[in-house]
């Protein structure tokens, strides 16, 4: 099990145990993490499930790749910490991984 | 006087589910007709995720978004429905008769004993870009689609966005606006590269502006822009605008058939799970749109729904007739409709 957190909008904070190889956007859902709509159930075919990865995992996290950085441009305040959570797969790198839930999807 | 469609079945959709309604109610001798806002048959299937895989379509361990619609096209296709796209249904009346007119956004006017909504998410519309404060300017000087090209003339034109869409209006426009700025997050872009260089090849000659960056602000009064702030790597920049055109791809929405008068639940259309049947008899609702207790979105089980819905529709358009439950593997009159020999 790997630990995450999310930050909601209003601080927040959303810990939970993920199973590796689960998207960071299941984990949300699963637990409920108001402000990740996931709209198109994880297809990279929407932005909302839009998070700012925190600073100190970005190099971990890595890069989105092209298809997700087509789709961040309709995702609302891009940064350039911002990932679609249905695009990162928990690992055990990842332990300890913080995000944050942006004001808005789109 | 516009000229009316006639129909046993109107089906608002033309997504998997409203296409397999066809096969369906097809076995029944029901003629269908399908509208759809999109351009083509497929819904979201077509307009989201073409390429993705599909893996719980019995009998297909994998098949793509676009190839499930192209096999469900060859199937229906012996029952000849007729499709209208680019359409969004409006207003929809009950008649005397018991059978209902609906009517279009192109003021088409449709007829028949049945209309089957198999709606999906909604229909597909322009979606608002995350430009704070922009409603007011919305329909003023803000548009999501060029209706005119005259419209934009003599105006500082900002076009916002990095697909096909924003590229092909920032290059048709040009000639006709005062000036034309495209504002895209990044300078990568999503469109054809041909369309792409040509716009780089105009910026050259300054007969065009590209800002890398985020609109984060707009200026004007009375629904009337002036200037839009555009958040870019070095900072903001102030740039004159008087129309803006934001293309950030669709999202969906029920849109007028919330008005229909059908019970609702949170944006979804309740139904029984025997005929699924909304509120309003005759009016049937399928798919991702319905709810029920236990309802799973998923595409076999709108396959499902339509199958039961098929016979409650038979039941309304030829009351009194008896309805004889057959396999298509054996019955010779049901494998004559699909055109096969047994």
């Amino acid at each position: 099990m790997t630990k995450l957190t999310f930050i909601a909008h209003d601080g927040t904070h959303f810990d939970m145990d993920a199973e590796n190889g689960s998207t960071v956007m299941e984990n949300a859902i699963r637990n409920a993490v108001p402000g990740i709509e996931a709209e198109c159930g994880g297809a990279c075919a929407c932005a909302t499930c839009h998070v700012y990865v925190d600073e100190a995992w970005t190099a971990e996290v890595g890069e989105p790749e092209a298809m997700e950085e087509d789709m961040l441009d309709f995702a609302y305040d891009v940064q350039p910490n911002s990932r679609l959570s249905c695009q990162i797969k928990v690992r055990d790198a990842l332990d300890g991984l913080v995000v944050r839930v942006p004001a808005r999807q789109g | 006087m516009t000229e009316t469609t006639r129909t046993d079945v109107l089906i608002v959709g033309a997504g998997p589910v409203g296409l397999f309604a066809v096969f369906e109610l097809g076995l029944f001798d029901m003629k269908c007709h399908l509208i759809d806002i999109l351009d083509r048959p497929g819904g979201q299937c077509a307009e989201l995720y073409p390429e993705k895989p599909i893996y719980d379509i019995p009998g297909w361990p994998s098949i793509s978004a676009q190839g499930l619609v192209d096999k469900l096209l060859e199937q229906i296709a012996p029952f000849k429905p007729d499709f209208s796209y680019n359409r969004m249904v409006s207003s929809l009346e009950k008649l005397e008769d018991g059978s209902f007119r609906v009517t279009t956004d192109e003021n088409e006017v449709f007829e028949a004993k049945v209309v089957v909504i198999a709606a999906g998410g909604g229909s597909f519309q322009p979606k608002r870009p995350p430009i704070p404060g922009i409603e007011p300017y919305e329909g003023k000087s803000v548009f999501y689609s060029v209706r005119r090209m005259e419209d934009f003339r003599g105006h500082d034109l900002v076009i916002v966005g990095g697909g096909d869409s924003a590229l092909d209006w920032t290059l048709n426009l040009q000639p006709v606006a005062k000036s034309v700025t495209l504002v895209h997050r990044r300078p990568e872009f999503r469109a054809a590269p041909d369309s792409v260089n040509k716009m780089y090849a105009m910026q050259e000659m300054r007969q065009l502006e590209f800002q890398v960056g985020q609109v984060t602000g707009l200026t004007g009064a009375d629904g009337q822009l002036s200037s839009a702030t555009i958040k870019g790597p070095d900072g903001d920049v102030e740039v004159p605008c008087t129309r803006m055109l934001p293309f950030f791809g669709l999202t969906m929405k029920l849109g007028p058939i919330a008005e229909w008068g059908l019970n609702l639940h949170e944006n979804l259309i309740p139904v029984d799970t025997e005929k699924f049947q909304t509120s309003v008899p005759g009016i049937f609702a399928v798919g991702d749109i319905n709810w029920y207790p236990g309802k799973l979105k998923l595409i076999l089980s709108g396959f499902h729904e339509v199958a039961l819905m098929a016979q409650a529709a038979k039941r309304i358009i030829s009351p009194g007739e008896r309805i004889v439950f057959q396999y298509t593997t054996s019955s010779t009159s049901l494998q004559k409709k699909l055109g096969v020999s047994g």
